[in-house]
């Protein structure tokens, strides 16, 4: 925006797509503000009042909120660190020229197109099933017995499936950042003594800290809502032990029927997002400009 | 001690055969350039000698032992690229420290090493500045720095200039120069710029297509050019090459003769012109003459004072002396 007259005329073109979105956001954020202080149950909808803190109360004393705020923090770190650091791994081994790479590459990014919960439901009946999923039947190839995955390791199940998920889409970013760095650089480095191991820790990792930043970044927003997992494989279970605060709030609209206290869930889950973005903004943030 | 050597050293990429069987010797201490048209495989050899591609064919020899097989790290070479390659992300100070780090040596070591060289390169004001914080020329130092640090048994430059302006080039080669009468290392180094080959080598080697076309020092490829390619190449403005009728007289297939081996007249000479362009350089006047029915044009180098003009009538003449005669392969007829 070079000039004045410029700057003026790019705000009004802009003006409609902000006023939109504005729109799309403060509609649905004051509805559910308002909700979440109303005594507001589709199993009685005819009575409403109002419920001042309640439904706020009410929200965080249940035992299962501090439970879903620490999967929620499990399932997000977890599901980074493996996608980080698998996604660098699997970026370093497909830019390497191998035969086939045109194929490779479109493999590793296929899981990507999977929807979420058809992704969780092969991952249950056909790869974690008990007694016909591939990892039962390497089990009992090794004469072990198989291990029910969804009872025994819920939350970890769901991390592996979310984290297939997501591995693709670090590989990509972090793959197109490994391919713009300097080759003269690195055999520059490779002149100055740096065996590999060195080469990466002083010369990829920090050439690919934009990069990383940016999957962190993205992945936390999209993290943090997950719930089409949870719901067809574990049902949040056993107990709350897979339960996250999404999946909370779902509880308590759909099957508590409890709009107000959903509601009062969504604008703490919104405050703690937040107060996760801000906090991610200052940790990571200085990497971007 | 850097004493190379190259035996039958060749490089093919694929079916391409970039480099034939070459041998070459570069004595310790010396300045020796590598020039040549682009693609020549000038830089190719290069990082062969750095170890940065694989042979073909051939044995390296650094100090007499084979370092065919070894790895760019083991052969203690030290290159400067052409791009630079700094580490972005590093201050001048860790660049510099970077080989001396992997290399294991001790931290006050390593600062006695950094002082000095920043010392010797005017760097000391920016060491804790990030290379993007830096002009092209700085960034050049730092390369070099970078380079020295290691005491390397020899320093590897691709055109290390290439990227400066005229005059900081200037500066730089003679730096650069300064450096080479100090350290008494020996340097190869790749350019395509004349002046800069001419007063920096101890010796030239003269590539073409992959093949070394000639080797010596400046004057004596200057002087004595062993084939018309080099007499074509070393020299700027360019030596005049003749065929037909003027060679024939000559018993050759071609005839070579410097600008200033011609003399320029109004009177009379051998072969007659008239004055196309000319420059005025204050020292000395570049003319290029047509219609001599010898080349397109004759360029002559005269003094500076000659008052001719776009189409004056000229003759000239060459110093029978001077005259460079080249037989139907090319090369020079003793
Ligand atoms: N990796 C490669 N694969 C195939 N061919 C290559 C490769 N690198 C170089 N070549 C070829 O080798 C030849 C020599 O290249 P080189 O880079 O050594 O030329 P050069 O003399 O340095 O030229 P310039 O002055 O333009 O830098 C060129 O024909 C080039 O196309
Ligand atoms: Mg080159």
């Amino acid at each position: 925006m070079a000039t004045r007259q410029t700057a003026s005329l790019a705000r009004l073109m802009r003006a409609p797509a902000i006023i939109l979105l504005l729109i799309w956001m403060v509609v649905p954020l004051g509805m559910t503000l308002y909700y979440s202080f109303l005594n507001y149950n589709l199993l009685n909808p005819a009575v409403t009042s109002w419920a001042g803190w309640f439904n706020y109360q009410y929200f965080y004393t249940d035992p299962a909120f501090l439970d879903s705020l620490w999967n929620t923090l499990v399932l997000v770190v977890g599901v980074l660190l493996i996608t980080v650091c698998g996604g660098i791994a699997i970026a370093i081994l497909i830019d390497k020229p191998i035969f086939g790479q045109g194929l490779v590459r479109i493999l590793v990014i296929s899981p990507f197109f999977v929807m979420p919960p058809v992704a969780a439901l092969i991952w249950k009946n056909m790869i974690m099933h008990p007694s016909y999923g591939v990892f039962a039947d390497i089990a009992k190839f090794f004469g072990t017995s198989p291990v029910d995955w969804f009872a025994q390791y819920p939350l970890f199940s769901i991390i592996i499936i979310v984290a297939w998920q997501w591995l693709p889409f670090a590989t990509l970013i972090l793959l197109t950042s490994l391919q713009s760095l300097d080759g003269e650089q690195m055999e520059a480095a490779e002149m100055d003594g740096a065996p590999a191991y060195s080469r990466f820790i002083h010369l990829v990792l920090p050439h690919m800290a934009r990069a990383i930043t940016v999957v962190i970044l993205i992945q936390t927003i999209f993290l943090l809502s997950i719930y089409a997992e949870i719901l067809v494989t574990t049902n949040g279970g056993p107990g709350t032990a897979s339960t996250n605060l999404t999946y909370l709030i779902y509880r308590a609209a759909r099957l508590n029927f409890d709009i107000g206290g959903a509601a009062a869930g969504g604008v703490i889950a919104v405050v703690l997002a937040n107060i996760v973005a801000i906090f991610l903004m200052r940790a990571v943030g200085k990497n971007l400009d | 001690m850097g004493r190379i050597t190259l035996e039958g050293v060749t490089k093919r990429f694929g079916d391409v055969e970039v480099i034939p069987p070459l041998n070459l010797d570069i004595e310790d201490g010396e300045f020796v350039v590598f020039v040549g048209p682009s693609g020549c495989g000038k830089s190719t050899l290069l990082r062969l000698i750095a170890g940065l591609e694989d042979v073909s064919a051939g044995r390296i020899l650094i100090d007499g032992t084979d370092a065919t097989e070894a790895s760019p790290a083991k052969r203690g070479l030290a290159m400067v690229f052409q791009s630079y390659a700094l580490y972005p992300h590093m201050s001048v100070r860790k660049n510099i420290a970077f080989p001396l780090k992997m290399a294991g040596m001790d931290k006050a070591e390593q600062d006695r090493r950094i002082a000095a060289a920043a010392n010797a390169l005017n760097l000391t004001d920016y060491l804790d500045r990030r290379p993007g914080q830096l002009s092209g020329g700085q960034r050049q130092r730092v390369a070099i720095g970078r380079a020295i640090v290691r005491e390397p048994s020899a320093f590897l430059f691709d055109e290390p200039l290439s990227n400066l302006d005229a005059a900081l080039r200037v500066g730089m080669r003679l730096e650069i120069s300064e450096l080479h009468t100090r350290l008494r290392t020996t340097m190869i180094y790749v350019t395509h710029d004349q002046v800069e080959a001419m007063t920096l080598a101890d010796k030239i080697v003269v590539l073409h297509a992959g093949r070394i076309e000639q080797v010596g020092s400046p004057l004596d490829l200057y002087m004595r050019p062993r084939n018309v390619f080099v007499a074509g190449f070393i020299g700027s403005p360019k030596m005049n090459l003749f065929t037909g009728e003027a060679a024939a007289e000559y018993g050759a297939r071609t005839i070579g003769v410097r600008p200033e081996h011609i003399a320029i007249s109004t009177e009379g000479g051998t072969w007659k012109g008239r004055v196309g362009v000319s420059e005025h350089l204050g020292s000395d006047s570049f003319f290029y003459v047509e219609d001599t029915g010898l080349a397109e044009t004759v360029t002559v180098r005269a003094d500076g004072e000659i008052g001719l003009h776009h189409g004056d009538e000229v003759w000239l003449t060459p110093s029978e002396d001077k005259v460079h005669k080249f037989d139907d392969g090319g090369d020079l007829i003793e």
